[in-house]
């Protein structure tokens, strides 16, 4: 499991504290929209960005991020097939 | 096509139309299934949902009837503008869609139905037909939303709600929580007559017309450059050159198809396209799929940039308006591929084209970004020799001509 960043579009008004807070997973796009840096739509959120995940989380005057935990596609099969326990998420 | 696969194809368009005694007397009453064993027919019976996204129906069913008091949805809104099936379905054998909007109320444990479709449809025969039945699970109607999107599941949810026909974001997902707050199954109109009539005959029946990946059958809408547009009801898996047939084949020579409506794929038009399947497998190449069964035959003198920028400007106009990069970047998409149709842009336009086109997708709380960006990055690929024609201001089609400007 890993930790990812998640954009309600229809809350977002693009005020932009999202981007000032965590410019190393997003930037703004052509319209002041929040854009994930390296194209995933749900960035994950590094172990050391999350304390910053989660003031953007809680700055952003449109309530519109939230902090989500998703399976890391790469990991399940991994786990499935090897039988070991879950890799930690790669930092 | 031979005659006999054509007749075995007439089930929901073989459907009695008229009186609730009619549709009685030519397939009899609704047999009485168990609500796990429906489910269990409707999975092995591999029916999938014919509103456009092709989610085994069964495994919906089942995640439906897991959360309790739930409620049933018949969704007939076909906000497609090329899509006219679930209207005529509904037109002429609306007793079909209510039994299997009954089924599937008894198949989830649904104390609530709805029937959401367009309001003319509401007034005529759809309210005769609910007034000569007795359904265990008395049905509502909501009239539904001329737009696009007001088909979209979380869309219809909201109407029925009360509120505007918008696509919501999601989580959760109206299986969890919807109409009422309650776990809510949305259902094409098309999928809940399969349904009345799997039930009925059974899984090997079902299973008889179609292909193994595409099994019964599946009502598409063909128009464009074909001698006799209309809605066919076609064995799943059917080549594209014979659905083509079915429908008149060509007015004039084809140059592509449009498969699976405005957030659809071109596939260009050859003989090795031609023996295609109608299928997911055999379209996704083309990055398009039958969806809600919809097909446009693009005739060889007319340009498809022009096809796809005018369905762009469409589908920008189409907008929610309620996510920045959809409300913003449609219509820049949309302006940019209208001037390179009308030869008034250069290659610099081209490549502000598909980064915009990049900056929409997967950045929405519904698929109509996503399927807008599908439709615009077809018609670039599809036209590419018509692309590199119109950058030197020229046009296979003839004159180049403003939007609006075709024929």
């Amino acid at each position: 499991m890993s930790t990812r960043i998640s954009i309600d579009w229809t809350r977002c008004d693009g005020r932009g504290l999202c981007h000032e807070l965590l410019p190393e997973l997003l930037t703004a796009d052509d319209w002041g929209y929040p854009l994930s840096r390296n194209g995933d739509p749900s960035p994950r959120v590094p172990a050391p960005l999350r304390e910053h995940a989660e003031q953007a989380v809680l700055d952003c005057p449109r309530l519109a991020l939230r902090l989500i935990d998703a399976p890391d596609a790469q990991e399940v099969p991994l786990t499935r097939v090897m039988g070991a326990p879950a890799r930690h998420s790669r930092r | 096509m031979t005659t006999t696969e054509m007749v075995t194809a007439m089930r929901l368009s073989g459907a009695a139309a008229g009186s609730y005694r009619a549709h009685l007397d030519q397939l009899g009453p609704l047999p009485d299934v168990p609500a796990h064993r429906l489910i269990a027919m409707t999975s092995d019976a591999g029916l999938t949902g014919r509103g456009g996204a092709a989610f085994p129906t069964g495994r919906k069913l089942a995640s439906v009837s897991e959360h309790g008091r739930a409620v049933v949805v018949a969704n007939g809104a076909e906000g497609e503008p090329a899509s006219s099936k679930d209207r005529a379905l509904l037109g002429q054998a609306p007793h079909l869609v209510l039994d299997g909007l009954a089924l599937a109320a008894r198949a989830v444990g649904a104390t609530s139905a709805y029937l959401y479709a367009p309001a003319d449809l509401l007034d005529g025969k759809i309210r005769t037909a609910l007034k000569e039945r007795r359904d265990a699970v008395k049905v509502r109607t909501v009239a539904s939303a001329d737009t696009f999107i007001s088909g979209q599941e979380s869309a219809v949810v909201s109407a029925i709600n009360g509120y505007e026909a918008l696509p919501a974001s999601q989580p959760p997902p109206v299986y969890q929580r919807g109409v009422g707050g309650r776990p809510t199954l949305v259902q094409n109109v098309e999928t809940l007559a399969h349904l009345a009539l799997l039930a009925r005959y059974g899984v090997d029946w079902f299973r008889q017309v179609g292909s193994h990946e595409e099994p019964g059958t599946r009502l598409v809408t063909v128009s464009g450059a074909v001698r006799s547009p209309g809605v066919y009801e076609i064995p799943g898996g059917t080549a594209l050159g014979d659905l083509i047939d079915h429908a008149g084949s060509g007015a004039e020579p084809l140059q592509a198809l449009l498969i699976g409506g405005y957030h659809g794929g071109w596939v260009p038009w050859t003989d090795r396209t031609a023996a295609l399947p109608h299928t997911r497998a055999a379209l996704g190449r083309y990055d398009a799929a039958p969806g809600a069964g919809v097909v446009i035959a693009l005739g060889a003198g007319h340009c498809g940039l022009r096809a796809g920028a005018d369905i762009a400007a469409y589908l920008a106009g189409q907008s929610a308006r309620q996510c920045g990069p959809c409300l913003n970047g449609l219509p820049a998409v949309a302006g940019h591929l209208n001037n390179l149709a009308a030869g008034r842009a250069g290659s610099k336009t081209v490549h502000e084209l598909e980064r915009i086109v990049g900056l929409v997708e997967g950045r929405g709380a519904c698929n109509h970004p996503d399927g807008t960006a599908r439709l615009v990055r077809s018609t670039m690929r599809t036209f590419a020799a018509e692309v590199d024609l119109h950058l030197a201001g020229r046009c296979s089609a003839g004159p180049l001509r403003p939007r609006g400007g075709r024929r």
